[in-house]
């Protein structure tokens, strides 16, 4: 089997709002793929229910062949768009944290990248900045080996530098069975390290084509296409 | 340092184009072995499904070779490396041509600039 993610008409309604309006979707294993849509399109919502924080009113999702559960979680690697650690942890407490909790946690691997950061393993939580604990996290959740890594705007907060050592981090870390889903709307930034994108608009899949495949039939990078899609 | 793109062609393509501008200078010299896909990717910050078909756009015009054990390696047939060359000297001349002939200069005038400037 050759896709990680399938989905099928996929609905989640909060209240009144419609959050996700049948998604159908299948990513294939191998692949770094871009979720792309403007604030309020559904991207944290759908990435939600496939991490199995939230449960879609209809439709299905099958990761790996298997319903959303437990023992999808412990091969699906979620980064969630706000800190959810505990600040008065430290970061060695934190990395002790994912040993226990995921069996596919390589501590050796996060190590080496926290110190290639320089970044202090006594220092506690709530005394890093912003950018250090996207940093951290993005280490933590990296250093798993799973098979589906759902990183929800990775790069939100952090300075251009920054974005590109992240980003090599992910080109560099990830195994080349196993898939990334970045969602954001930094579009330039990403652009180079995917292979697919994918358009949400208003809950709804609008576009899922191959980076290069754009480029060679319509002539115009990601961001272009984006900014005509999305025109406001 | 990562590499920087342009925004209408293809990444693969722009890849490859660089990895040849890189052989044809002698970076990479004939017979070399080239960086893995994945050192590769992660030196120009790009995906490594991409880089891997740009390796493939290069083995398709000839300047790479793929040898089992080995990995890819800068192809040893000097004609087609001196073919590659000769090929993008006469497409950046002429380029340079059409724009400098725009401005109505006598060609011993250009030729005359190109020597001034060709140590800067």
């Amino acid at each position: 089997m050759s896709e990680i993610l399938v989905c099928n008409e996929l609905e989640k309604n909060y209240s009144c709002v419609k959050a996700l309006n049948g998604v159908d979707l299948k990513l294939e294993k191998g692949k770094i793929i871009g979720l792309l849509g403007p604030n309020g399109s559904g991207k944290t919502t759908f990435i939600k229910i496939v991490a199995g924080l939230l449960k879609a009113d209809k439709g299905e999702v099958l990761i790996d062949g298997e319903a959303v559960s437990e023992k999808t979680k412990a091969y699906v690697s979620y980064l969630p768009e706000k800190n959810y650690l505990d600040d008065t942890m430290k970061v060695y407490e934190t990395l002790d944290l994912f040993s226990d909790f995921y069996q596919d946690f390589d501590k050796e691997v996060a190590l080496k990248m926290l110190e290639n950061l320089d970044i202090d393993l006594n220092r506690k939580y709530k005394n890093l900045s912003k950018g250090m604990k996207e940093k951290v996290q993005l280490v933590l959740v990296m250093s798993r080996k799973a098979k589906l890594y759902l990183l929800d705007e990775p790069i939100g907060g952090v300075d251009p530098a920054t974005r590109d050592y992240i980003l090599n981090t992910i080109v560099s870390n990830y195994a080349p069975d196993s898939t990334v889903l970045i969602s954001t709307h930094l579009i330039a930034d990403v652009e180079k390290v995917l292979d697919e994108f994918i358009f949400i608009k208003n809950g709804e899949i609008v576009m899922q084509s191959g980076v290069d495949s754009l480029r060679e039939e319509k002539g115009v990078s990601v961001d272009e296409y984006f900014r005509e899609v999305f025109k406001c | 340092m990562s590499w920087n793109f342009d925004n209408n062609k293809p990444i693969y393509i722009q890849i490859a184009d660089k990895i040849e501008m890189m052989i044809l200078s002698g970076e990479y010299k004939s017979g070399e072995s080239l960086p893995s896909v994945r050192d590769f990717a992660v030196q120009a910050s790009v995906n490594p499904n991409t880089m891997q078909r740009a390796m493939q756009e290069l083995e398709a015009r000839g300047l790479i070779c793929v040898q089992r054990a080995v990995g890819r390696t800068v192809t040893e047939d000097s004609s087609v490396i001196e073919k590659s060359l000769n090929q993008k000297v006469k497409s950046i001349t002429l380029n340079y041509l059409n724009e400098i002939k725009a401005l109505n200069l006598e060609k011993e005038e250009v030729i005359k600039f190109l020597e001034e400037n060709w140590q800067n």
